[in-house]
């Protein structure tokens, strides 16, 4: 069926009707025009049935006709671009859009789950507090999935979303929130006098409130009004105008959030093109123009398709040309809704009554209903509405207390406007009540943050106009900019009164609050009984606001009715409290682009692609990859290619890149004083051209990170770092030195990146350094001792920097190029290594090596380890001070019975050993008490051919020699383990100081 | 009236019109022999355990806002007893126990789910690591088991095995870890309270907190004075301002933490889920929404509110986990302030001043601890003396370098 569209109007609308489009809802063909919402289409084609509710499943159609919508939300596209609870209202019309509804089954029109408006009767307020509750078991196995499943809304997608996002950032002196009439006179005002303008607006076209009303300014419709401004401001090379951006968080400082909707508009993002953007507005001032929405009055049955916002319906009588029902009933209390009367008497629908529950509308409307021969029904009420799937008719309860039924499919509801003050809220400030206006308006303001127009409660045109051009021109000129001369429009003052009158006694059914979440006027008032009386007891208890419209169109009611129930005011009430997103916002946008591997950046070493071009695996530490190991052909696991690698260090030469270390140029007067007070050790006594280990400590006394540190000239170091710490050990140095010891003359340098390193070692590194810094440097031990530092080149032209280091135990050294060379050094060190047997290890074999060696790493410094611990109490001077000195010494740090480091090897050799495991006596029992320590690190040895451990042992020293148990559990594994030293291999050294 | 599906179903009849309310509104007495300042989670079931376990009923909790209107009521409801420290792990594990029961204890559903919390790991060091932890709880006792990759990848169909920055190498579950309605707790707890007698006296904030000769003798409030033989602190974010008050300078700082809660969605996630490649848990609301949080802000703060780099941060998190969620849209961020400690760890001690007590230093793990924290703090300010269960959370640890660090993190507040 297509083309037929038997509610659209003949002529009129903001909606080209030359660009008519295709859609589906619910697997039914439907056409709509460019310019449509899904919404007005589906209206257009006589569907007002759009979803069902959360909890008693009631059939629901538009209730609005923007973003507060609470009830026309469907799935939106399929697949993995499917979006849930997406409001139908803001949805553009897209040729070939699939929509569905939602929550229902087995269809939207017939759905079972109705069967739980039969149970409203205990599914009350907090029903599940008072059940549910025998026997415990149950709630996971029963309870809980019975509720999870009826919960919920839509249905999420369960595919990566394919496409992009975007986050960018704005800097401006005025930002403007909302394109509506008074929106538009200050971007104007500001932007003329010269200020820097965004103007956003949640919309695709300019106008707000201008597109729904017939209003006129210059004696011309204001939507011509708001073409030109726009026009105008788009011409300024000031302004930034941001279509189709909602602006929905004020954070500190005057940053804001907003979000772009860039292609929501259309069937997918063309190629290239991002789906949405976040965008971060940095403004100097900002002024809210977001306008005022309509809210709904609590009645019986006031959730029946085919009650809508009266300003909704006047919107889709002028902006879409839609008419939303045949024979209207308006039930108003306030000026606006009679307006909504006119409306749809010149869209020639018939208007079978106004229903005003204020007891005396004013005189003028009344005259001018009157002259239209309208119905009037003054101090009168809706308390009913029937119909089985859409509005039949509506019982009127009229001031004598006689009972009025009226046929209709329409009633449009005007329960008056709630300003728009989120976003003046979101920095924590309560809107404050105004009485005489019936509405909360925005208390004390953010600074740099100014409200115009309807949003600051100002309803009629011509006060948004001028309240908007003022406050435009104030924040330029609170910017600086002089104001430039602004001929305000003209246009009317309308009647804009409103009463505070929120629900009808005695409703005949259901009188809901909060649509969405099927809160009802009993509800709230059970809640207050209950004792649930602050307005926060009574969200949390009923849930009024909290499904995804934030309760938009029902917290307001709602507050006033719990007002009403506690016998406070509402000024004492107050509202809850106001929190971003205003309206909800995608992950994907504010994700952007940092999403899969592009989560975080990854750094690569400048040797990465030699690495992978000869069989490195790679592994994550930090935000780097390092290779783990070289596969060679015929290798069947990792184990194969780690054991050769290690063996080779051990027999003959290898190569590893090591350019993850941390590296810090440490320079200054006082660069070797500073030293001492970061490092346990003397390092001033360091002379030029030595290297000393060096451990640091935190302030509170245990092991924070260690390294060398090369002394290369009077006062100039060279310090390393562990990996994982490169950047934390930065920021101790910073801090110690601008905190601690800001009057020493000393400064720090990062080059991690600057520096591609490698690590020879072996029986044959000095031949294989030889050959490459040449003959001209004297290596032998007595010229270049293990411990050593020196300047040189490679190959006799690339400057270098030459170590004599070792964390294998071989003889070792670590050699440093320019970034830029590290490639190169790395090919050319293979080529001319290769005849001595060189291969290239990577960090498991670089583990393996170590634990033979008993070094404490990533696994001792734990953050739970003293230097005694690891047995590394020797490093502590007690010559100076240094951080963590004196916090080391307290007495559950010197305690003897501290688990210290010590070896572990298999009593059965054939046995793996797993770090983690936990150690106990032979014969104790697994409990917690008779804990003695944990398993740290393990490798295999392939120089002992068994499996090797360090661990942490209580008493460890004493017990060399003794056997304990690796208990592990969480791993089905208990074996029998030795207690040995530490280094395993080479215990006295000779071969490191070869 | 006590609460189940009999008295659901007669006050049906009744149009629910004759519910008592679940707790008073008294008027401030001038005197009370206990007074717990904070009627948070710990305030709050500090005073029921109190009544009940120790027959102290001339009490009252004083709270500045509404019943529950600090964190208990904006956490991301996690419950669990994973923990490494053995002083750790015995509390919460009673705390775990407590939750069990709780229900059938107050009579209030509060809709104790333990559907499993799941501590992603991503690296060898981490899967150690996880090991560790694992086998010590179960030393403790408590239930721990190693999860591989392709457990976890059956477990959480749509987490993403194939594409991550930092892929999942495995988890740690606690099956018996799970989701609490926060609210529930904080209502389920006052109602007890208030049936045995004590007075919650709320928009009632402390001011001063008076001391003669070194023993507490009543608070200041801003509805007048009330005496107290004896005074027990339980201000969460709050606990610096309040304990100077009495002269007390404690080693916490107030950091603001923020969380997030998508619109409801049918069914996608069953378990807790935490990332191990960074800070974010998560996990599905029986009513839809995915509930999730991350880090820190960063800086100090009183406010309840926080900031966008935060928010990106912990959403890329989120997308790490599942991707599918990107279309998702998040309908509301909040903010709590807590009471960052210098260890990661609470102290529920006596105090240097007689008569005063001190619960506090929760970091953003406190509300899993909401029952054992109100039973010990109980027991410490029924007898003068901390339980057992307690007995490492002092007040002077940091002094003797008895510290529980969890993270090894050491004394940096915002690094737990
Ligand atoms: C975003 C967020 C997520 C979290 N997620 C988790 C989680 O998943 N799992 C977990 O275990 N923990 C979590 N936590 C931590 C947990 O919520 C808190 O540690 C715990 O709730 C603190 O104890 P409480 O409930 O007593 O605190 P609160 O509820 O904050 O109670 C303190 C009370 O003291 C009152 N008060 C303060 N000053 C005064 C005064 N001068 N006079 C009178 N009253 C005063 C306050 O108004 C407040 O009501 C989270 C916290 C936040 C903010």
């Amino acid at each position: 069926m297509n083309g037929a569209q038997p509610m659209r109007l003949a002529a009129g609308g903001a909606i080209d009707r030359a660009r008519p489009l295709g859609f589906t809802f619910d697997g039914r063909a439907y056409a709509g025009f460019a310019g449509d919402t899904l919404a007005s289409a589906l209206l257009a084609n006589g569907v007002r049935l759009m979803g069902r509710s959360f909890k008693y499943h009631r059939p629901r159609g538009p209730w609005g006709a923007g973003a507060e919508e609470p009830n026309a939300l469907v799935e939106l596209r399929t697949g993995a671009r499917r979006e849930p609870n997406t409001r139908a209202t803001v949805i553009e019309l897209f040729d070939g859009l699939v929509a569905q509804s939602q929550n229902r089954w087995p269809s939207l029109r017939f759905d079972v789950m109705g069967v739980n408006g039969l149970f409203a009767p205990i599914f009350t307020a907090g029903f599940y507090y008072k059940t549910f509750m025998w026997p415990a078991s149950f709630w996971e196995k029963l309870y809980e999935p019975i509720i999870r499943r009826a919960a919920g809304l839509g249905r999420a997608a369960r595919e990566p979303d394919p496409d992009e996002y975007d986050r960018s950032h704005l800097f401006c002196d005025v930002l403007v929130i909302g394109a509506g009439p008074a929106g538009l006179a200050a971007a104007l005002a500001a932007a003329r006098s010269g200020a820097r303008v965004v103007l956003a607006d949640e919309d695709v076209r300019p106008g707000g409130r201008l597109l729904a009303e017939a209003h006129e300014i210059d004696s011309a419709p204001g939507v011509l009004w708001a073409e030109r401004v726009a026009g105008e401001l788009a011409g300024m090379a000031n302004v930034t105008l941001l279509a189709r951006t909602t602006v929905f968080g004020l954070f500190d400082h005057g940053a804001f959030a907003a979000l772009e909707r860039v292609a929501d508009h259309l069937p997918e993002p063309a190629p290239h093109q991002v789906r949405q953007r976040l965008w971060r507005i940095q403004a100097r001032r900002a002024v809210l123009a977001a306008g005022a929405i309509e809210r709904p009055i609590a009645f019986g049955g006031n959730d029946r398709p085919g009650v809508m916002a009266a300003s909704a319906v006047r919107a889709y009588l002028h902006r879409w040309a839609v008419l939303p029902g045949r024979r209207g009933v308006v039930f108003t209390a306030s000026d606006d809704g009679w307006r909504t009367a006119d409306a749809l008497l010149a869209a020639g629908a018939s208007v079978e009554a106004v229903v005003d529950a204020r007891p005396d509308p004013p005189a003028a409307l009344m005259r001018a209903a009157g002259a239209r021969g309208l119905r009037v029904h003054a101090g009168a009420q809706v308390v009913g509405t029937h119909g089985h799937l859409g509005l039949q008719a509506v019982d009127v309860r009229l001031p004598s207390g006689s009972s009025l039924g009226i046929d209709c499919d329409l009633l449009a509801v005007s329960g008056g406007w709630n300003p728009t003050v989120h976003l003046a809220s979101h920095q924590g400030a309560k809107p404050v009540w105004d009485a005489a206006l019936a509405a909360f308006v925005p208390g004390r303001l953010p600074e740099g943050l100014a409200v115009a127009g309807a949003a600051a409660g100002r309803f009629t045109l011509a006060a948004c106009l001028a309240d908007g051009a003022e406050a435009g021109r104030a924040a330029a000129s609170a910017c600086g900019h002089a104001a430039a001369p602004l001929v305000l429009p003209r246009a009317a003052d309308e009647p804009a009164a409103q009463a505070a009158f929120f629900h009808v006694p005695g409703p005949r059914g259901k009188a809901f609050v909060d649509f969405q979440n099927d809160v009802t006027v009993k509800d709230v008032k059970q809640a207050a009984r209950e004792g649930y009386r602050s307005v926060e007891h009574a969200k949390r208890y009923t849930t009024l606001g909290m499904a995804t419209d934030q309760g938009k169109t029902a917290n307001v009611v709602g507050l006033a009715i719990l007002a009403e129930a506690t016998g406070r005011s509402i000024e004492a009430t107050g509202t809850t409290i106001f929190r971003p997103p205003y309206t909800p916002v995608a992950m994907g946008a504010i994700v952007g682009h940092h999403r899969g591997r592009d989560f975080r950046p990854a750094r690569h070493t400048p040797m990465h692609d030699w690495a992978a071009e000869n069989g490195a695996s790679f592994v994550e530490v930090g935000p780097w990859y390092r290779a783990q190991w070289y596969a060679r052909p015929g290798e069947k696991g990792w184990r194969d290619s780690v054991d050769r690698e290690a063996e080779a260090v051990r027999r003959a030469v290898g190569v590893c890149d090591v350019s993850t270390l941390g590296k810090i140029e440490v320079v200054g007067r006082d660069a070797a004083a500073f030293l001492d007070f970061v490092y346990t050790s003397m390092i001033s006594t360091l002379p030029v051209g030595r290297v000393r280990y060096g451990l640091m400590l935190r302030e509170d006394g245990l092991v924070f990170d260690d390294g060398t540190c090369a002394r290369m000239g009077p006062e100039r170091f060279f310090i390393t770092t562990t990996t994982a710490n490169a950047g934390r050990v930065m920021q101790h140095l910073e801090f110690c030195h601008q905190v601690l010891k800001p009057a020493m003359d000393v400064s720090f340098l990062s080059v991690t990146d600057r520096w591609a390193q490698v690590s020879i070692a072996g029986p044959r590194s000095r031949d294989l350094v030889a050959m490459l810094v040449g003959p001209g440097v004297d290596l032998s031990t007595a010229a270049f001792p293990h411990m050593s530092a020196a300047e040189v080149e490679v190959c006799g032209q690339v400057p270098a920097r030459l170590f004599r280091l070792s964390f294998s135990g071989e003889m070792a050294y670590e050699l440093g190029v320019p970034a830029d060379f590290g490639d190169a050094l790395m090919r050319h060190i293979m080529q001319v290594g290769a005849p001595l047997g060189l291969v290239p290890y990577g960090t498991e074999a670089l583990s393996v090596l170590r634990v033979e060696k008993g070094h404490p790493a990533g696994g001792e410094l734990n953050g739970h380890t003293t230097a005694r611990d690891l047995g590394l109490g020797g490093m502590m001077s007690r010559k100076k001070d240094y951080v963590g000195r004196r916090l080391a010494e307290r007495p559950a740090f010197t305690d003897p019975a501290r688990p210290i480091l010590v070896g572990f090897k298999p009593v059965d050799r054939g046995q793996e050993l797993k770090s983690g495991a936990h150690f106990l006596d032979p014969g104790a029992e697994a409990r917690i008490e008779n804990d003695q320590g944990y398993m740290t690190s393990v490798a295999f040895s392939p120089a002992l051919g068994h499996s090797i451990g360090l661990g942490l042992l209580a008493r460890g020293r004493e017990r060399i020699g003794q056997q304990v148990r690796a208990y592990d559990p969480v791993r089905n594994r208990d074996i029998v383990v030795e207690v040995c030293h530490p280094v395993f291999i080479d215990p006295e050294g000779d071969r490191t100081r070869g | 009236m006590r609460y189940s599906v009999f008295s659901l179903i007669r006050n049906a009849f009744s149009g629910h019109t004759d519910w008592p309310a679940a707790w008073r509104e008294p008027e401030p007495r001038a005197y009370y022999d206990t007074i717990i300042v904070g009627g948070g989670g710990h305030g709050l079931a500090t005073a029921y355990y109190l009544a009940k376990e120790h027959g102290v009923t001339d009490l009252a909790v004083v709270e500045k806002g509404y019943l529950g209107s600090g964190n208990v009521g904006r956490n991301t409801t996690i419950i669990r007893s994973n923990y490494l420290m053995p002083a750790n792990t015995g509390f919460y594990e009673w705390s775990l126990k407590l939750w069990e029961g709780l229900e059938q204890d107050f009579n209030f559903n509060a809709m104790v789910s333990q559907r499993g919390v799941l501590n992603l790991f991503h690296s060898d060091a981490q899967r150690d690591a996880s090991a560790r932890r694992g086998n010590a709880m179960r030393l403790n006792g408590v239930d721990a088991e190693l999860l591989d990759r392709e457990q976890v990848r059956r477990m959480v169909p749509l987490l993403d095995m194939e594409n991550a920055r930092f892929p999942v190498k495995g988890g740690l579950l606690q099956p018996r870890g799970g989701t609490v309605r926060h609210d529930a707790v904080a209502w389920g707890y006052a109602r007890g309270a208030d049936q045995r007698g004590v007075d919650l006296l709320q928009n009632c904030e402390v001011t001063g907190i008076r001391v003669q000769d070194g023993r507490v003798v009543g608070v200041e409030t801003t509805r007048g004075f009330i005496g107290a033989r004896r005074v027990g602190l339980a201000c969460a974010g709050h606990s610096s301002h309040v304990a100077a008050m009495a002269g007390l300078r404690l080693p916490i700082e107030t950091h603001v933490l923020q969380a997030f809660v998508s619109e409801g969605v049918k069914p996608v996630l069953d378990q807790v889920v935490t990332y191990g490649a960074g800070h974010f848990y998560i996990s599905q609301s029986d009513k839809g929404g995915l509930v999730f949080g991350g880090d820190l802000d960063g800086y100090n703060s009183y406010a309840q509110r926080g900031n966008m780099p935060v928010v990106e941060e912990v959403m890329e998190m989120g997308l790490q986990l599942f991707p599918a969620f990107s279309r998702l849209r998040y309908v509301r961020q909040w903010g709590g302030v807590m009471d960052m400690s210098m260890d990661g760890s609470p102290i529920i001690d006596r105090t240097p001043i007689a008569g005063l007590y001190l619960n506090c230093g929760w970091c953003y793990g406190g509300f899993k601890a909401t029952p054992a924290s109100g039973w010990c703090f109980a027991w410490t300010i029924a007898k003068d003396e901390p339980h057992r269960l307690n007995a490492g959370f002092r007040l002077d640890r940091f002094a003797t370098g008895h510290v529980i660090d969890e993270k090894g993190a050491g004394t940096t507040p915002n690094l737990h």
